[in-house]
């Protein structure tokens, strides 16, 4: 298994007529999984490189059947509205891509999401991506890029830089470590699908024996990942690096959420945590991969 | 997270039926004067920046008499604090106080939703004071869309220890505390202290309030200039790039000057937070200091990523242009690379640039940097995935010293520079296409037509133009930018884009004025 996508997830593009809407769903195609249909208001009817178009999600649904997952590649002020429309007609996982989207559409989206039972991946997420079986968003870009990129494997990826994600799964695969799994959780504060709730996917996927995590200083998901270790609920190997270690308080230069405020979410709070915990932690960026191996080796000799 | 100042802050919470102090703003100690007289006396004059701790800093003082007053407000107006200089004082009617309190609300990542907080005790570290058991600090989320209900509110109240009255006032507040903080969607919410004055009432004595940044297009009324949080005054040029990124919702720019000084300052162009942050790790790391932050990504168009690298060729004493990621990114790197090659042939550029554009199609990227670039004067190499930042950061360090920053020199750009005889032009969504059909008949191979991504040029006479409903096809371009490159490489240049900075020019202008 893989988490999240896999080979025979059937998939909805919101946005599907727009710019990037187009470039990510051949990537989408030309890697896996199935597209099934597409919506954009007021193109119902057409037909996008081979994509039913639909003017909402429930048309959608009610043409083409099930649909696992939705891909929402509207500008971040229509995410809400979107994210929504797909919950409402029972879509139970929305990746949600764009930049930008406003703190409170993403609180009310979380409230959304626990009461149609649904999750949200993002927002400003590059997506997920389970080398091999398909992906989600945009990770890769390109069909060809993403074969060239990632390989399967047992190594679970969760991040929260976009590039960083990317990057982790390729320096990995040059040292001849595959992935089950790449995700990237989203560069905001508040995120539908956070460290924590990954790792527990992470947790209860067979075919993932470590996880290589790469947290940024703000917010408590490091922190609760730690937790998540100390009461038992997350027992594989973890080897995370943490990013943001120059970043001074109170001012913000990359991620929304890279933010420390009031003292809390800083790099060596972080680090305790999770080293204090069990975790490997890296402070090198360039030693993720030697270190990963390690844990692998170890893991094998067991 | 954008920053409201005290007082339009509380003008904000008195707006929701939220007490706070009689009071007024004022420039000058004279006015600080006027407005203390009108209040009575004592009031307490409070200087508007962007710091905690302001009391301990000489920020907010008392004053009894007219006189006192005025000598106050001047004590700190002009100052410089924190980066920040002081514009206004808000002079304010000092209240008979009973208890004081610490209220707030926030977005908790924890529970992805609101949090409302009611501490027993104002002043800083309530929550460390909390922690050891010292001070209660009761906590409730709270229902996004519907706000703190009465009955929550006062359970926090009473956990609190409030009873009676006092009570009930708190109560209010907290309730309309929640209201703004959903209506103007803050991103966090602070009253501390909220005080009790001796006749009952509750009453916001100082109020930090962050707005969410991306939320800033949705308040105009709350005045916020640049909806990113920087630790100084915006300045000009941050102002020019900020207003620029309002108006393009594809791709993420962000433009951010760093007051670094000395002899080895780089301008820096990263893309994506986490890869951004560690590529200037690695520029410092050998010596060099960002003379800037700048970010491009999510996939930006070219044209996006054209005006950046303006900015950052903008700055004076670079000797040095660094472009840096993740170095495994998604987004097609060939926009970023044809940005930067319009930008510096335009410019044109003076310094050693590399450029590491790992990731989606980085051997095009790096292909269009080569061809496009080779007879600069000064060297621009282009790397990707396989070459760390360190690595980058290393080869900048050898080519900045055998090549010292160089005059401005005539390069030819990439786009027309004679005015068109034959002009046909079109708007796109952030400039417009000239092509002089004059030129364009005498190229046999009009490569602008497979050039263009979105396949929108038609050229059935040899004269490039928009395929018809041209309204609708003109639309559609993505502003990448290979149309003017591909007609520059033929050796015709009859194409010209024109991608406007609003203000840019003029802040040139004016700088070399200065």
């Amino acid at each position: 298994m893989s988490i999240l996508v896999h080979a025979n997830t059937r998939v909805l593009v919101q946005g599907i007529t727009g710019r990037e809407g187009q470039v990510r769903t051949q990537l989408m195609q030309g890697y896996g999984p199935q597209v099934v249909a597409g919506v954009t208001p007021g193109r119902g009817g057409e037909e996008v490189l081979g994509v039913p178009v639909f003017d909402t999600v429930q048309d959608a649904v009610a043409r083409v059947g099930t649909i696992d997952a939705s891909v929402v590649f509207v500008p971040a002020q229509f995410a809400f509205g979107a994210a929504k429309e797909a919950m409402d007609a029972g879509v139970k996982l929305v990746v949600i891509v764009p930049d930008r989207v406003p703190l409170h559409d993403v609180m009310k989206l979380a409230k959304f999401a626990r009461q149609t039972g649904a999750a949200f991946l993002g927002p400003n997420t590059l997506g997920c991506l389970s080398p091999g079986k398909g992906v989600l968003g945009m990770m890769g870009g390109s069909p060809e890029a993403a074969r060239k990129f990632f390989r399967p494997g047992r190594v679970g990826i969760s991040s929260r830089s976009g590039g960083i994600t990317s990057s982790i799964a390729y320096y990995l695969k040059k040292a001849g470590i595959g992935a089950s799994t790449i995700v990237h959780v989203g560069g905001d504060s508040i995120v539908g699908l956070p460290h924590p709730a990954i790792l527990k996917l992470f947790q209860d996927d067979p075919e993932t024996d470590v996880v290589v995590m790469f947290g940024e200083i703000g917010t408590t998901q490091e922190e609760r990942v730690a937790e998540m270790m100390r009461r038992g609920e997350f027992t594989k190997p973890l080897v995370a690096y943490i990013g943001g270690k120059q970043a001074e308080e109170g001012t913000r230069f990359s991620h929304a959420g890279a933010i420390v405020e009031g003292g809390r979410g800083g790099y060596q709070s972080k680090v305790d945590a999770l080293r204090d915990a069990g975790a490997v932690i890296v402070d090198n960026f360039e030693e993720l991969p030697a270190k990963t191996a390690e844990v692998l080796a170890r893991l094998k000799r067991l | 997270m954008a920053r409201i100042l005290e007082h339009k802050a509380k003008e904000v919470l008195r707006g929701y039926g939220i007490s706070v102090p009689q009071g007024a703003v004022a420039p000058s100690g004279e006015a600080a004067m006027r407005v203390a007289a009108e209040i009575g006396f004592p009031v307490i004059v409070k200087a508007q920046v962007f710091v905690t701790g302001r009391a301990a800093k000489g920020l907010i003082r008392t004053a009894r008499t007219p006189a006192e007053a005025a000598d106050a407000a001047q004590q700190v107006l002009g100052r410089t604090v924190g980066g920040f200089p002081v514009e206004l004082v808000l002079v304010e009617a000092k209240l008979s106080l009973g208890r004081e309190l610490f209220a707030a609300c926030l977005a908790s990542d924890e529970i992805a939703g609101p949090l409302a907080l009611l501490g027993n005790r104002g002043g800083s570290g309530i929550e460390d004071m909390a922690a050891r058991g010292e001070a209660v600090l009761a906590r409730r989320p709270f229902d996004p869309e519907e706000g703190l209900d009465e009955a929550t509110a006062a359970g926090m109240a009473s956990e609190c220890g409030l009873r009676g009255d006092e009570a009930a006032a708190v109560t209010d507040c907290l309730a309309r505390l929640a209201r703004v903080y959903l209506e103007k969607e803050a991103r966090s919410l602070e009253v501390n202290p909220l005080a009790i004055t001796a006749d009952g009432r509750a009453v916001a004595l100082d109020c930090h309030f962050s707005e969410d940044d991306y939320a800033v297009p949705r308040h105009p009324e709350l005045g916020v200039e640049i909806a990113r949080e920087i630790g100084h005054p915006p300045t000009e040029l941050e102002r020019i790039a900020a207003a620029y990124e309002e108006t393009d919702y594809r791709g993420t720019f962000y433009f951010l000057e760093l007051g670094a000084k000395g002899d080895r300052l780089v301008g820096f162009h990263g893309a994506g937070g986490g890869g951004s942050m560690m590529s200037m790790d690695a520029l410092v790391r050998h010596g060099f200091s960002a003379k800037n932050f700048c970010d491009t990504s999510g996939n930006p168009s070219a044209a996006k990523v054209y005006r950046a690298c303006k900015h950052i060729l903008a700055q004076d004493g670079i000797i040095g242009y660094f472009a840096s990621g993740s170095g495994v990114a998604s987004q097609e790197q060939f926009h970023s690379a044809r940005g930067m090659v319009k930008a510096f042939r335009e410019w044109p550029l003076c310094v050693p640039a590399v450029i590491r554009l790992g990731g989606n199609k980085e051997e095009v990227a790096i292909d269009i940097l080569t061809r496009f670039l080779a007879d600069l004067p000064v060297p621009v190499e282009a790397y990707g995935k396989d070459d760390s930042a360190a690595f980058c950061a290393a080869r900048l360090d050898a080519l900045v010293r055998e090549h010292p920053p160089i005059a401005p020199y005539n390069c030819t750009p990439t786009a027309r520079t004679e005015q068109a005889q034959e002009e046909y032009r079109f708007s796109i969504r952030t400039g417009n296409i000239s092509f002089d059909h004059a030129m364009c008949v005498r190229c046999e191979r009009t490569p602008c037509i497979p050039s263009c991504h979105a396949g929108i040029l038609e050229a059935p006479d040899g004269k490039p133009r928009l395929k018809e409903p041209a309204g609708e096809t003109a639309h559609r371009c993505t502003e990448c930018l290979a149309c003017e490159l591909a007609c520059y490489e033929a050796g015709m240049r009859s194409l010209r884009i024109d991608l406007p900075i609003a203000g840019f020019d003029e802040y040139l202008r004016a700088r070399k004025a200065r």
